[in-house]
């Protein structure tokens, strides 16, 4: 028995509540992120994500209050990501009690940020975040592009060559959101966590597209993930993250139970 | 004077550290601090830290710590976690640098070729995650915690022991690396307890109740310690 493959349930989270859109619109509240953060640990997640997706600058503080309220009563690995610009932000929030920030969108317009900042604090703490979407037609040999901008926009960067960069940069893991999938409920792009977790040396966690536990399953198996993200499928009560380790076990998928 | 002090060095998040120790003891004065003078006075040190080693020697000098380390780890119940750990050595393949040569030993690199699973699946650096620790000697530290528990790794560098008797754990991936090491007053952990959930608080209640001797007082066959 070895390393255990990771369930990180992850919390969207604006004017302080957990929220969930499809396709990165149509929000719906889910709760208190504090409770919510507190509901996964009993269940045994193994970390958890929050993502601030505030598109005001003005309520990036909220999040830093959650954060630190959230880092008083559960003791796991907290990552936070969204709106991370400049290394002080980076700072602000590993001081608030995050052990890893996730870069997204500045990783594509200043990707010195992601070297500084892991040179500053250490790649283990340095997730950066791609959101991919194919853009290859049927029949053709299959790409992926980066977008950014809540996937509004196409950076026309390969992703899987992407992915090698940020390891090269001092990137310590991938979050890899196929963000035509994110919020759909049909699965992960298995072709495109295989071929980003196959590329690089860091560890991959796939993120976009779970609607059912087979799904997770599926990410590890056919998708090489090292860890699994899943929102709605937790958020919502349709099972809890240790109902998600049981079926992976069951699966000959090691996980921590 | 505190009975526990945090190190602070500037390296990663000591906080998280210092808010599992109130979570497991909350009627205890823990302070995390730079100051060699309340290290010195603080009844117990805890020696944490993420990020790289020369980035943490660097600190350490440049601080004034240096002594203040190497002193407390003579003396008081001591927990080294992560990089903290790893300090204690002699040596360090991360960017070449000496550690404080407190215990025998170097830190090397997970190395490329070796890291494969047995179905020969790629095993990703650093390593990250939830893997079963191996309790190789008996120590106050294990107390309550079971053989092969799971608790919470990041790292791209292990510790390989110059002596054999100071392993108190060991993890596989995929061959068995130093996972926890204990000589006298110090126990040191390549895991993070303070972020691996009820087992991890388990520990840091046992440091906190630790009174800084190797032995087990655990009722052995003949004798009770």
């Amino acid at each position: 028995m070895g390393l255990a493959k990771r369930i990180i349930p992850c919390l969207d989270v604006t004017a302080g509540r957990v929220v969930k859109g499809v396709n990165f619109v149509g929000l719906r509240d889910a709760g208190d992120p504090i409770e919510i953060a507190r509901r996964y640990d009993e269940q045994g997640a193994d970390e958890l994500t929050f993502l601030d997706i505030t598109a005001s600058s003005d309520e990036r503080d909220i999040i830093l209050h959650i954060i630190e309220e959230v880092a008083n009563q559960v003791f796991i690995p907290l990552t936070v990501g969204g709106g991370v610009r400049s290394v002080d932000d980076v700072r602000r929030l590993l001081n608030a009690g995050a052990d890893k920030v996730g870069i997204n969108t500045a990783a594509v317009t200043n990707p010195q940020l992601v070297a500084d900042a892991a040179s500053r604090f250490g790649s283990q703490c340095i997730v950066v975040a791609i959101d991919a979407k194919q853009v290859s037609a049927e029949g053709e040999p299959l790409l992926w592009h980066v977008f950014t901008h809540g996937g509004r926009k196409d950076t026309g960067l390969d992703a899987v060559e992407w992915a090698k960069k940020m390891e090269s940069l001092g990137a310590g893991e991938i979050l890899l959101t196929s963000m035509d999938r994110d919020g759909t409920k049909i699965g992960f792009n298995l072709d495109l966590t295989r071929a980003v977790s196959d590329a690089v040396s860091v560890p991959v966690i796939a993120s976009g597209g779970v609607g059912n536990l087979d799904h997770l399953v599926d990410g590890v198996k056919k998708g090489h993930a090292d860890a699994v993200l899943a929102a709605s499928i937790f958020h919502y009560g349709e099972f809890t993250v240790r109902q998600a380790k049981e079926h992976m076990a069951r699966n000959l998928i090691e996980v921590r139970l | 004077m505190a009975d526990i002090a945090v190190i602070d060095y500037g390296m990663g998040n000591l906080r998280s550290v210092s808010k599992a120790l109130e979570h497991v003891a909350p009627q205890l004065d823990i302070v995390v601090s730079s100051d060699p003078d309340v290290i010195a006075k603080a009844g117990r040190v805890v020696f944490p830290g993420v990020g790289a080693m020369p980035d943490c020697m660097h600190e350490l000098e440049s601080r004034g710590l240096r002594q203040a380390v190497i002193e407390a780890a003579k003396a008081k119940p001591f927990l080294g976690i992560c990089l903290g750990m790893q300090a204690l050595f002699e040596s360090s393949e991360e960017g070449d640098s000496a550690g404080l040569g407190i215990l025998p030993g170097r830190v090397l690199r997970f190395p490329a070729e070796a890291m494969v699973d047995e179905k020969g699946q790629k095993l990703k650096v650093p390593h990250i995650g939830w893997n079963e620790v191996h309790q190789s000697a008996d120590h106050p530290m294990w107390s309550g915690i079971p053989e092969a528990a799971r608790f919470y790794f990041v790292h791209s560098y292990y510790v390989e022991a110059g002596d054999p008797d100071l392993v108190a754990g060991f993890t596989l991936y995929p061959f068995a690396f130093t996972a926890a090491v204990a000589r006298d007053n110090i126990f040191a952990v390549q895991f993070h307890p303070e972020k691996s959930q009820a087992t991890g608080l388990t520990m840091l209640a046992n440091f906190v109740m630790w009174d800084g001797q190797a032995r087990s007082n655990i009722c052995g066959a003949d004798v009770c310690l």
